[in-house]
């Protein structure tokens, strides 16, 4: 094997990480021309990291058992916001109302689990746009079950959350009775900063479960089958049944992220939370230095971090800049989902050269 | 005192869709015996192998004849799992290994150790824990049997070649029941130096009781390290011999010789040809499974040269890398103009033609009738069969002259369809394969390269392709560069052949030289220079 000369390094370590290193620098630019204190940004970065994080972390499982990003989370999400639509007319509060919510949801992210995982092994070396589009598919039924059979087939009794004309949920729910639930259910107060102990935990113990369960065998054998499917089935390990729960586990922790997510929020919009939150939760990942292959938990924090800093720096920034929140507002949607296609170009170009190189002792010289 | 062999098979027979692959078959095995497979391609090695693993191609095929015999006992696999659990294990010629695990990791491939925790009673045994320092010490133990030098903990994408078929091996020792071992062509790979440990490896385990299927085209391993071997020739056993008893000579013998009746035709003995018409110096070419790795040759003017050799060997790629197909390195001359590589509308505008062994593939346009077929790559190189409208500004394609040239091809090659504009999918793979000559013929070429052109179809077809090409050649001078792993059918058309080895020509022959001479050049085993040749090898595996 030839030795890398430190330049080489260099190079390697800044084109490896060339897209966190991009959003450095951009928060670097745009955090003094927003003209935020540092208080308030620690405060926001605090309270998102653990809004975002747990939805994020959910995205690593498939990506070890070689399935890439799991557009399908979003079906998760939307079992997340069944759970919580029931509790709310049940008027269940506090902690308790948020575990029956998430003891609601996880059947149904489970079966939807299955269903997107036995979609998934019939779209191998697809599984990204399968996913997403699986996600619309699944919006449909969502859209169908909220607009008409709550209220139809499923009774709701509080008024609130039905629309005037008797059936169908209304565009927006009040989850004030849930709101910080977990947040600050260990109260800790540092200056004059709010930490949202209770999510933290749940997040450390969700990082704690990734670091056992790579050890697993089941772990083992997703790596495998993340490396080569067909080595892995003629070594006799399940591929599709693997495939299936790697995806159940990302689906049910993506539930979990979304109660979470909406529990800091504070109000659930029924017909738009879950869209975005595979898109916002995929870009956070990739900007953290994730690619389609590869994904560890520092990448989650770190993009998560980065992700919402430009969230809330850039409109105040392009105000500054050129006196309108909105051209700030423009180029920071227009860099996230510029940055989820240059992933993804990247990583086909990634794997074309690393084919080539794999090749490069068969080729002569010349 | 008779003792029951390790492995029996008896009268073993194979019949694939009407097509006898194997015929009678038989031979035992016994406990710690390394039995030596040979014959050239084709000749059932792969088939029989697929038999004893119970491979489901077999079962979906309709089954097979005869008996397979383990210990003495009769044993049907439905699968290679199957198989394995028996105490069987295969060594696969490509590498069956996780690239980012390590060789740890890939010795114990679903079959780690692991530590109980509380969490199994409720998912299942797949959430034990991995117990590492255990895995490590069934690996060391692994490679010590096996006596190759071989870092537990490094990952394969940064192993040698070597290095990673060890590992395979090693995954198959693991294995604790394991009798018997078939190695596909593992030292295919390897340098000189490797293949050395892996033999002197394979030595050991026989010694400690594993039986061992060696299967290699390099008849010296075969030689040393086989107690006996088993010569296959279209599905039959020529012979069984103990190796001290016979020579790598009578071997290659034994594997190519056949009656020659087509090679004894009638050949003009003073056929005369002009100037080297294509020169190549150092050429490469990556193509998979077929790599070239430095071949230098001339094709004089007016020539039928032949390129021959077994398969994998890297015979298909001078062609294709030529043609610009995959690619290339290395000088290649038309004439006095140079041909710039890996550029496919160069190489046919420069007059070359190619006549690809991927007839579905590269070669046809399926979809689409016959005529459009035979003029594609005329009216994409040259303009012919177009028409110009306003100056060149508006071109046009001249149905009429394609319909009356292709009308022309279609007779002179006798292609049986309905018509010009049936669709190519709907012919036979003979027709098809005509349709493709034309296709070539229509480009008027100075040099036509023709690769496997009587693969996959039938004898009276394969005679007119035959004769296509040689009238072809005596009527319009065409030179013609044909590559095929049908040594007689070279033999029957060629001028010169020559003979591929592990991605260099080991020699030229002429058609009449005796079978055996073109078997030890297709084995690489020839005496001369290959002492040079292996220290390449080396020079090149440790880049």
């Amino acid at each position: 094997m030839k030795a890398y000369t430190t330049k080489e390094k260099i190079q390697h370590l800044l084109i490896s990480n060339a897209v966190p290193i991009i959003f450095i620098l951009m928060s670097a630019i745009a955090i003094p021309l927003s003209g935020f204190s540092p208080t308030y940004l620690v405060q926001e970065m605090l309270i998102r990291l653990a809004r975002n994080s747990f939805l994020v972390l959910s995205l690593i499982i498939p990506i070890l058992a070689g399935m890439g990003l799991n557009f399908g989370m979003v079906l998760g999400a939307m079992a997340g916001q069944v759970g919580l639509i029931l509790v709310s007319d049940w008027a269940v509060v506090g902690i308790r109302g948020l575990l029956l919510a998430a003891m609601i949801a996880t059947p149904i992210a489970i079966a939807l689990g299955y269903v997107c995982g036995a979609v998934l092994n019939r779209a191998k070396g697809r599984e990204m746009v399968t996913s997403y589009i699986l996600g619309f598919f699944v919006n449909g039924l969502y859209q169908l079950a909220v607009l008409y059979a709550f209220g139809k087939v499923i009774p709701i009794s509080n008024s609130e959350l039905v629309l005037s004309r008797g059936f169908g949920i209304r565009n927006a729910i009040n989850l004030a009775g849930m709101r910080h639930a977990l947040d600050y259910l260990v109260p800790l107060k540092i200056g004059n900063l709010n930490v949202p102990v209770g999510t933290y935990l749940t997040i450390g113990l969700f990082c704690l479960f990734i670091v056992w369960f790579r050890r697993t065998k089941l772990g083992q054998d997703m790596r495998a089958i993340g490396q080569d499917m067909h080595v892995a089935g003629a070594a006799g390990i399940p591929v599709e049944k693997t495939r299936i729960i790697a995806i159940i586990i990302s689906t049910v922790l993506a539930c979990y992220g979304q109660i979470i997510f909406l529990q800091n929020i504070g109000t659930l919009n029924t017909y738009n939370s879950h869209d975005q939150a595979g898109m916002f939760a995929i870009a956070a990942l990739l900007i953290g230095g994730a690619t389609v292959s590869k994904a560890t938990i520092p990448n989650v924090f770190l993009g998560v971090i980065l992700f919402h800093m430009m969230f809330v720096v850039s409109p105040m920034a392009g105000k500054q800049l050129m006196g309108q929140a909105q051209i700030g507002e423009y180029f920071r949607v227009f860099i996230s989902y510029g940055i989820i296609a240059i992933s993804l170009a990247l990583h086909a170009w990634k794997r074309q050269k690393d084919r080539e190189r794999a090749r490069r002792s068969l080729r002569g010289e010349a | 005192m008779e003792t029951t062999p390790l492995l029996r098979m008896e009268h073993i027979g194979k019949e694939y869709f009407g097509n006898r692959v194997l015929a009678d078959v038989s031979f035992t095995l016994e406990k710690g015996q390394i039995l030596g497979l040979v014959g050239e391609n084709g000749a059932g090695k792969s088939t029989l192998m697929n038999i004893l693993f119970g491979m489901p191609v077999i079962g979906q095929t309709g089954g097979f004849e005869g008996k397979v015999l383990l210990d003495g006992k009769e044993v049907v696999f439905a699968d290679p799992l199957d198989a394995l659990d028996a105490g069987i294990g295969y060594v696969h010629q490509e590498f069956s290994l996780i690239p980012g695990f390590s060789a740890t990791e890939n010795i114990l491939l679903n079959r780690e150790s692991t530590k109980y925790n509380f969490l199994v009673e409720v998912f299942g045994d797949r959430l034990e824990t991995l117990d590492r320092p255990h895995m490590r010490e069934r690996a060391e133990k692994a490679i010590t049997t096996l006596g190759v030098d071989l870092d537990p903990e490094m990952i394969v994408t940064e192993m040698p070649v070597g290095h990673r078929q060890f590992t395979e091996i090693a995954r198959e020792i693991d294995r604790e029941n394991m009798k018997l071992l078939v190695l596909d062509e593992p030292t295919a790979v390897l340098a000189e130096s490797e293949a050395q440990v892996l033999l002197q490896g394979m030595k050991k385990l026989a010694a400690q009781g594993i039986s061992m299927i060696f299967i290699s085209h390099r008849l010296q391993e075969i030689m040393d390290v086989c107690d006996k071997i088993l010569v296959l020739r279209d599905g039959r056993v020529i012979q069984e011999a103990k190796t001290h008893e016979t020579s790598v000579r009578q071997i290659a013998g034994w594997m190519v010789g056949r009656k020659m009746e087509e090679a004894a035709e009638a050949r003009p003995a003073d056929r005369i040809f002009g100037e080297p018409l294509l020169k190549v110096e150092h050429l490469w070419v990556d193509m998979p499974g077929e790599t070239v790795r430095d071949v230098s040759f001339d094709v004089r003017q007016g020539e039928i040269f032949g390129i021959g050799g077994l398969a994998g060997q890297g015979k298909l790629g001078i062609g294709n890398g030529i043609m610009g197909l995959f690619p290339a390195g290395g000088k290649v001359f038309l004439g006095e103009a140079p041909i710039y590589l890996n550029d496919p509308r160069f190489s046919l505008s420069a007059g070359m033609a190619f006549v690809s062994e991927d007839r579905r593939g590269v070669g046809l346009l399926l979809e689409e009738p016959i005529e459009w077929n035979i003029v594609f790559t005329a009216m994409q190189t040259q303009d012919a069969y177009i028409r110009s409208l306003l100056g060149g500004l508006v071109k046009w394609r001249d149905d009429k002259a394609i319909a009356a040239a292709s009308k022309e091809y279609i007779d002179a090659l006798e292609i049986k369809c309905t018509s010009g504009r049936q669709r190519a999918v709907e012919l036979s793979g003979g027709n098809q394969q005509k349709v493709c000559l034309a296709k070539a013929f229509a480009v008027k070429p100075k040099l036509l390269f023709v690769a496997e052109p009587t693969r996959g179809i039938d004898v009276g077809a394969k005679r007119l392709v035959l004769d296509t090409l040689r009238r072809t050649n005596r009527e319009f001078g065409t030179t013609i560069v044909m590559t095929s792993s049908e040594l007689e059918e070279l033999r029957s058309i060629c001028d010169r052949i020559a003979i591929v080895d592990e991605g260099r020509i080991s020699g030229i022959l002429p058609p009449t030289a005796p079978v055996e001479e073109f078997g030890l050049l297709m084995l690489g085993t020839t005496g001369n220079g290959n002492g040079e040749n292996e220290a390449d090898r080396m020079v090149y595996h440790n880049e």
